[in-house]
């Protein structure tokens, strides 16, 4: 096995015991992405100079004797949607392409502090909105596990650039399922939080109600530590929760036998593929078969949570982007008459189909006779899904469904078809709508070799259940052992310094 | 005969250290683009935080002009796109606003007239929009200015109760005299501190109908808006009684030609797109909070009038007069319990000491006579150490000086004479060179004596008891037969 | 309900978004299938339920009135398109209320 493709739980201990330097650890990711990124596009900016200087400071101060930070010289890749300070910030939008944010964001901070190196900014569907990465300004990522699909979206750029081993973890967002979608597509793990865990401070803003960060790992066990990092209260998110900062990794013991497994019935109809059918039901007897107690529940109105999510989600974007107006930064288009005009033009040219789409579509549910009608309306459908998740959790642990209805599609597959498209995410929006966390974990693959994964939700907060849940069913199965076959795009460096062998 | 139907939206910005949502300084006059930060500037990523204190300025105000406050307030988004408006949304309290159904009491000639308060809610102020050569016309191009984005404002709405401009002048006045009281806003129109938008409509008296309505706009004093409206008054009842069409429109008050000018029709009105903004939690406000706003809250010039009347057994214009600014009625009341006839204290702030900041352009926070020192002023002319006249030339002393009324006397020695000794002496030199004077007042023309006093008082540079010297007068005169 | 070309072009306008004509066209295709799904919400029984903003319901949250320092201008403006002094600058401004 090579540096590169060590999990966080296996590296940190090497680079506390100084097996490992920093700077070792950095060039290897660094080289790895050297090597297949070309092929992959999972990054749109690679941060070599920043990541090697701030990886010679890291090793400067373990030298010095200075206690190892939590993430000390862990490669990190930061979704192009979180606020760098220095580091241009595009949301994978011409919109956006020379933004160089004068702040960072709350997590950036966080994992900074935390000894993170920051590798790179990832790729996505432009500004969040999309569920393949195609609809990404820059290019769109390919599938690691075979280029002629798609990693998923929107945080599909750091599911490809973890799974790739161009870097250690990731943190992407998910405001209806793009961490939890790409992660299934691309076989890793990825967690969405519960609404306010992880500050939202520095998140580019799509849908501000459903909008989360969260960490995009290799396993559970790295899931937890990057979690441990990044759930923090922060007073600069009027939404950040307020609760102590929790240790994830103490809930890291494969014990599932008092927890109840709801399984939604809804979710098993029409839309379900049969090869994440299979996979899903072989997880819900290993579950079975490791001590929890299976059950089927309801959840009503899930059928209207993709709608609900939908006039939501517009909406609150249609606002959101407002403030790109071409004037403090951002694209101005040349040659404007008059300001309204110039906005309009440098709107029009500055996004894509699916961010105008979506900013129509709010702004029309939004406006006079509409506002009642669609966007008040879903705000109360919201409340009775919420409410039909309370039930469930009243008797369940949590809940498992698959995480996406399909294995990744193939590039150009559904991009005509937004409705399509945004089928993708049925089983992840509605913990979304009532801000539940959710992780995907891998639980198989179908005949052609593509990961699919593994959906788990709890009760608000309860992370702790989440990862034990997880991990349990993790190390029970090999699912995240396997490796898309990339050696033929290293560059055959296995001497190179940094990408030895361990 | 036609009435004007009035109503009147105020602005005020919160005297808060930092703005509405984020940290930057609140403050007036900064250099351009200095008081910005990324949540301010609108930058993609940054979330509001609400100013605390900034709230509580809006319970505050609410109580104070006597609204409901609500039980859960939130904050929503106003949607539309202009330069100064960094997030092309405005932060306010559409749908909750802090308060609703309050009322201001103003007394015109007399009688108190209850003007009813709609809301009292919270919003962010927008940047500054400069227009190269200074005419939004004609500017190629305008310079934004973002310092002023986020500023906290507090927004007024009155009834349309209003009914002449000058009720709209006294409603507004007592409306900055009570946020003032609050020490809520600075409430100076000249920096933008405090903005008043009119709306007017004219009925014909007595019907319960509404007209046309027409906003004013570009109102940069309480005057303009009372001019403002007389102007809209006479012209809306014109057209009115002459059976013309009032046109929906905002107008523009010039105050150079003290007329209205149209501006345009008021077309589609805007979709603003109103929605709870999900960023910031709701507010609920129990009633413990509002209580703590409240116990804090200082007594209002109402208030503070009604007992200066009470206590101090004033009339009703010293009262009104005295209690105009808080400073004012603090100065008064400061040297009235000093000094214990109310009456003359008033008679002295409202004559000698308003006369002089008047004068002067001194306002009474920067007063120098402390009100201790008119105190020990007053008590000199009771000791008959100095005579009321003097006093006035003390008091101009102590005005520019800022010393003591005892330093004062003694440096320029303005002590009284009262010596009968000294003064029969001065007495008896005036009637030797003045006795044409001294026969008339012998032939009966008793009024003349006022002519002999007056040259004792010129001998003594007016320092001599009044009194005495009329006495001495008679005796020697009469002492003369 | 079907949105037409002229709805989109009166929707984009509102958004401030120029359009070309085959978005345009597009888009009332696409948002009209889009609506004829959402308006299938019109049907599910709602009553007595709140309008749930957010999902977590934390009320209360303020900070203390404590002004601190701002950005340096010079990092203000440093991403604008068109800047004159310490001003960002725009094309002309054409009052419409």
């Amino acid at each position: 096995m090579k540096l590169s493709e060590l999990g966080a739980f296996e590296l940190l201990p090497m680079i506390k015991r100084k097996e490992v330097s920093v700077e070792e650890a950095t060039v290897g990711i660094l080289n790895k992405i050297k090597a297949v990124d070309r092929d992959i596009q999972a990054y749109i900016t690679v941060t070599n100079e920043h990541a090697l200087q701030r990886a010679k400071e890291a090793d400067l101060r373990l030298n010095e004797g200075k206690p190892p930070r939590p993430l000390e010289g862990l490669s990190v890749a930061i979704k192009d949607n979180i606020c760098t300070k220095g580091i241009k910030t595009t949301g994978a939008s011409v919109y956006l392409e020379d933004f160089v944010p004068p702040y960072d964001a709350t997590v950036v901070r966080l994992l900074e502090d935390a000894g993170a190196i920051i590798v790179g900014k990832t790729n996505l569907d432009e500004l969040a909105m999309g569920s393949s990465t195609e609809s990404s300004a820059m290019f769109p990522t390919k599938n690691p596990w075979d280029l002629q699909r798609v990693p998923g979206g929107s945080s599909g750029g750091s599911a490809a650039a973890v799974i790739a081993d161009e870097a250690v973890f990731a943190l992407g967002s998910d405001t209806g399922g793009s961490i939890r979608q790409p992660a299934a597509f691309c076989g890793i793990v990825g967690l969405k939080p519960t609404y306010g865990l992880v500050s939202r401070y520095g998140l580019i803003g799509y849908a501000s109600s459903m909008d989360q960060i969260g960490p995009m790992t290799k396993n559970v066990r790295d899931c937890a530590m990057l979690l441990n990092v990044i759930a923090r209260h922060d007073p600069k998110d009027a939404q950040s929760y307020t609760g102590e900062p929790v240790d994830y990794t103490q809930f890291l013991i494969p014990d599932i036998n008092e927890v109840i497994v709801g399984v939604p019935k809804e979710f098993l109809n029409k839309g379900l593929s049969k090869s994440v059918k299979d996979a899903f039901m072989k997880a819900l007897n290993k579950l079975e078969g490791l001590g929890a107690k299976v059950v089927e529940v309801s959840l009503p109105h899930s059928d209207h949570a993709l709608a609900a999510y939908y006039v939501i989600s517009s909406a609150e974007a249609s606002s959101n982007l407002a403030r790109l107006d071409g004037i403090r930064y951002g694209y101005r288009a040349a040659g404007c008459e008059d300001s309204a005009s110039m906005t309009a033009i440098s709107r029009g040219k500055g996004f894509g189909s699916e961010v105008k789409r979506r900013i129509v579509l709010g702004t029309h549910i939004l406006s006079k006779g509409n506002f009642e009608k669609y966007f008040n309306d879903a705000l109360k459908i919201r409340s009775l899904i919420f409410r039909d998740f309370e039930k469930i959790f009243k008797e369940c642990t949590c809940l498992v469904c698959p995480s996406s209805p399909t294995v990744a599609f193939r590039i150009g597959e559904k991009i005509r078809d937004p409705l399509e498209m945004y089928l993708s995410d049925v089983y992840t929006v509605p913990p979304n709508l009532a801000g539940l966390p959710g992780i995907s974990i891998p639980c198989g693959f179908d005949e052609e070799g593509m990961p699919i994964g593994l959906q788990i939700i709890t009760k608000q907060f309860d992370e702790a259940t989440l990862l034990q849940v997880a991990y349990t069913f993790e190390q029970a199965t090999d699912f995240h052992k396997k490796k898309p076959q990339l050696q033929k795009y290293d560059c055959g460096s296995e001497s190179t310094r940094g990408d030895r062998n361990v | 005969m036609f009435e004007p139907v009035i109503g009147i939206e105020v602005h005020a910005q919160l005297k808060t250290e930092s703005k509405l949502f984020c940290s930057c300084s609140a403050r007036f006059g900064a250099s351009p683009n200095s008081n910005t930060c990324p949540v301010c500037l609108g930058l993609p990523g940054t979330l509001p935080v609400l100013n605390k204190k900034a709230f509580e300025y809006g319970i505050r105000t609410a109580l104070a002009f006597n609204c409901k406050v609500a039980e859960i307030s939130g904050f929503d988004r106003k949607n539309y796109f202009y330069p100064d408006l960094p997030k092309n949304y405005q932060i306010t309290q559409q749908a909750s606003p802090v308060g609703v159904n309050g009322y201001l009491d103003v007394v015109i000639d007399d009688e108190t007239r209850r003007i009813r308060i709609k809301r009292v809610h919270l919003e962010e102020d927008a940047g500054k929009s400069i227009h190269e050569g200074g005419d939004i016309t004609g500017a190629v191009f305008s310079l934004e200015d973002y310092n002023r984005a986020g500023v906290p404002l507090l927004e007024i709405v009155s009834e349309p109760d209003i009914r002449s401009p000058k009720e709209a002048y006294e409603y507004l006045s007592m409306l900055r005299r009570t946020l003032l009281y609050l020490g809520v806003s600075d409430c100076k129109m000249e920096e933008g501190s405090l903005r008043c938008d009119v709306n007017i409509s004219v009925r014909p008296k007595g019907s319960d109908s509404f007209g046309t309505l027409v906003e004013l706009k570009n109102l940069n004093s309480f005057r303009a808006v009372e001019r403002s409206l007389e102007y809209e008054v006479k012209r809306q009842s014109e057209l009115a009684s002459e059976n013309k069409e009032i046109i929906r429109e905002t107008r523009h008050w010039d105050e150079e030609g003290q007329t209205t000018v149209g501006m345009r029709r008021k077309g589609l009105a805007e979709d603003y797109r109103f929605f709870p903004d999900p960023d910031l939690p709701r507010l609920i406000i129990g009633e413990s909070w509002i209580e703590k706003v409240r116990s804090d809250l200082p007594e209002l010039p109402g208030e503070r009038k009604a007992r200066f009347i009470r206590d101090y057994e004033l009339p009703e214009y010293d009262a009104s007069l005295l209690t105009d600014t808080q400073q004012l009625a603090d100065y008064f009341e400061e040297a009235a319990k000093e000094y214990g006839h109310a009456k003359t204290v008033s008679n002295w702030i409202m004559g000698e000491l308003l006369r002089l900041m008047n004068v002067t352009g001194i306002g009474i926070e920067s007063v120098k006579i402390r009100p201790c020192d008119l105190v020990a002023m007053l008590k000199m002319i009771d000791k008959g150490t100095i005579s009321g006249k003097i006093a006035k030339t003390v008091f101009e002393e102590m005005f520019t000086q800022g010393k003591s009324p005892g330093d004062i006397v003694k440096e320029k020695g303005l002590v009284q004479i009262a010596d009968e000794d000294e003064l029969t002496k001065i007495v008896d030199l005036v009637i030797q060179d003045n006795q044409k004077v001294v026969e008339q007042v012998k032939a009966g023309k008793d009024r003349a004596i006022g002519f002999l006093v007056g040259q004792v008082m010129k001998e003594t540079k007016g320092r001599a008891n009044p009194q005495m010297v009329n006495e001495l007068l008679r005796q020697r005169l009469a002492g003369e037969n | 309900m079907r949105l037409s070309k002229e709805d989109i072009k009166r929707i984009s306008d509102l958004a401030r978004i120029e359009l070309n004509e085959e978005d345009e066209s597009l888009f009332a295709e696409q948002m009209s299938g889009i609506l004829r799904i959402v308006n299938k919400l019109d049907k599910v029984d709602t009553s007595g339920m709140d309008q749930m903003v957010t999902p977590t319901g934390f009320t209360n949250v303020l900070r203390e009135d404590i002004a601190l320092p701002s950005l340096d201008p010079k990092e203000a403006l440093f991403n604008a398109a068109d800047r004159e002094g310490a001003f960002f600058k725009v094309p002309r401004i054409i009052e419409v209320d």
